[in-house]
């Protein structure tokens, strides 16, 4: 089986000196570019006392910023989850003509500027955009409001869960689900009780790589959104805007919420990877 | 091409690899659809029935267990996957379950993972996975060749005793012509997707229907030779031509191990000897025979008589085959 051969152990070298400076250059480089903008943003936060930065999270536009963020998570993460097991099992198991054009197209998203995927929503959708009039006659909203901020954040953090996906899929290969057929399972039976359970771990660690980017992502969002306070400003937008007005507890506040959710998404993923390593794919580049 | 097995008959489809045996296995088992021809089963056109319809229980290449069940939910997976009024009771598949373990003797493994088992213990779990769904038809895709040789030999004889057993049509691929021999009652012989001979197998061990079928189910030795009236010339050689054998030239076959030595002055094709190695019971001889090197095999403690390096003797096939 495939899976004994992930579990061989590394080969390790030993060059007399190379190892602490490797050592002590990833020390550094993790303590001032990591450890240390950590500290700075719960410091800044906290720098007028808890109070303050309770009220600072507890204000009407950080509520509805938090809410916002939330929601447009909880559309986007589910819908690209579905998008993402789609198209890895796409990919992964069937044989179609376009099959690199459609891998090349999952990792799209990675490769454009963020600002770019917002604005391909303006364009399609906002006052001057191709569908612009026929919206504005139907009283329908997309740029400027939820469902703009949703579909730019569907789009950004489109290839996570697929990347996730598609080389443990590939490396599980039909087998399985050929097997099942045979059995007399069904299509979806066999999706349920073979596949699913094959690719659980992997689709938990996707979506959660997809939920910190989802709500942490700025670039997209900033173009949709049009920041309007306690509409449609999410959290990382609602940090810039109370940055750009000085009130630098306000910012960092929510900032350290943003944080925060990164120490447990990564905490959550490290915890995967001890528990599950075999689990999920060998050919993970995040 | 055309085929057909015989009911509650062990079949083998051999052939070397890129000769279409994987493909017709998955086209029985409707993993694949053929672009012309008829699959029936019984009279019944199968191709017709989708996979899940055709009760085919089917053994993989590298079995395909489900890597997150226990070995007993593996078992069980054709039971339960059933609609509810066809599938039997909970305690009904613990019996069954228990039964096939007991079938392919696996007692007391039945909560361990297939990673947790050794090539052959996941060989047979997989067959009890098949079996559990009574199947009319097993159909088994290289079932030894992920296993090492000393398994590979118990489990052929074992296979061989659950198939009479079991009394299931099975149909099996495999490249490996002893393999292929020693288990089953009928042996096809696929190349480059042609069915080119069927038979049992000791019928096309002995009378190959051609050159490619000779060479591939054992050594093969060659010799230009003609074929006149009815007796057979090869060098200076004359003997009684096959029976049927075509006339005029022809490529002649024989076996290694198939020969006969004689003193250098009687009748045969005359043969320098090159060198001689001992094979355990086997002894290889290195000989040149019409200026063809060859490796000829004689069997038993002590060498044919008048066999050394250096000397000539006269190599008599036994049971030369004729080929246009």
């Amino acid at each position: 089986m495939t899976a004994a051969t992930s579990s061989e152990p590394m080969v390790k070298v030993r060059l007399p000196g190379v190892a602490f400076v490797m050592v002590a250059i990833s020390v550094l480089a993790m303590a001032g570019l990591i450890l240390l903008p950590l500290y700075v943003v719960f410091r800044e936060a906290l720098l007028k006392g808890l109070p303050q930065y309770l009220a600072a999270l507890k204000a009407p536009d950080a509520v509805s910023a938090i809410r916002l963020t939330l929601l447009v998570a909880a559309i986007a993460v589910p819908l690209n989850a579905v998008f993402g097991i789609a198209a890895a099992w796409a990919i992964s198991k069937c044989e179609f003509r376009g099959k690199s054009v459609l891998l090349t197209l999952i990792d799209l998203p990675f490769s454009i500027s963020p600002v770019v995927s917002g604005l391909v929503w303006v364009l399609l959708f906002g006052a001057q955009g191709l569908f612009g009039k026929w919206l504005l006659a139907h009283d329908l909203k997309v740029i400027f409001a939820v469902p703009g901020l949703v579909l730019a954040t569907i789009l950004v953090t489109f290839p996570f869960v697929a990347r996730e996906l598609i080389p443990l899929m590939q490396q599980q290969g039909a087998d399985e689900e050929a097997a099942a057929l045979t059995l007399g399972a069904s299509g979806f039976t066999t999706f349920r009780r073979v596949t699913l359970p094959n690719i659980q771990w992997a689709l938990l660690y996707g979506v959660l790589l997809c939920n910190a980017r989802a709500m942490g992502e700025f670039g997209a969002v900033s173009v949709v959104s049009g920041h309007i306070r306690g509409l449609t400003n999410t959290l990382p937008l609602h940090v810039e805007v109370l940055y750009n007005d000085y009130d630098s507890v306000g910012a960092f506040a929510a900032a350290s919420l943003l944080a925060g959710l990164g120490i447990v998404t990564l905490v959550l993923k490290t915890a995967l990877e001890w528990r599950h390593s075999g689990e999920l794919s060998a050919g993970r580049k995040h | 091409m055309s085929l057909q097995a015989r009911d509650k008959e062990f079949l083998a489809l051999l052939g070397p690899s890129g000769s279409g045996k994987t493909t017709l296995l998955r086209v029985l088992a409707g993993l694949e659809e053929p672009d012309a021809g008829e699959v029936r089963f019984d009279g019944e056109d199968f191709l017709a029935l989708p996979v899940r319809k055709r009760k085919v229980g089917m053994v993989f290449q590298h079995y395909a267990l489900f890597r997150h069940m226990t070995v007993a939910q593996n078992i069980a997976f054709g039971l339960t996957v059933r609609p509810a009024r066809e599938r039997p009771g909970k305690s009904e598949i613990r019996d069954r379950v228990a039964r096939l373990l007991d079938l392919v003797q696996l007692q007391g493994l039945e909560k361990r993972f297939p990673s947790q088992l050794s090539g052959g213990q996941r060989q047979r779990v997989a067959l009890a996975r098949a079996l559990a769904i009574e199947p009319r038809m097993l159909l088994l895709d290289e079932p030894f060749g992920a296993l090492d040789a000393q398994v590979r030999r118990e489990l052929r004889r074992w296979l061989r005793e659950l198939h009479d057993r079991a009394g299931v049509t099975t149909v099996f691929v495999t490249h490996d012509q002893e393999e292929a021999l020693d288990l089953a009652d009928r042996v096809a012989i696929l190349k480059d997707g042609e069915l080119v001979q069927l038979g049992a197998p000791n019928a096309v061990y002995e009378h190959p229907a051609t050159p490619f079928v000779f060479d591939f189910l054992g050594q093969a030795c060659q010799l230009p030779g003609v074929v006149q009236g009815g007796s057979l010339t090869v060098a200076d050689w004359e003997t009684a031509a096959p029976e049927g054998a075509t006339q005029g030239a022809v490529q002649v076959f024989f076996r290694p191990d198939e020969v006969a030595f004689a003193p250098a002055e009687g009748a045969g094709l005359a043969a320098e000897v090159l060198a001689v190695a001992r094979r355990g019971p086997d002894v290889r001889i290195d000989c040149r025979i019409e200026g063809v090197l060859m490796e000829l095999i004689g069997h038993g403690p002590t060498l044919p008589a008048g066999v050394a390096p250096g000397l000539s003797v006269r190599v008599k096939p036994l049971r030369p085959q004729v080929y246009a």
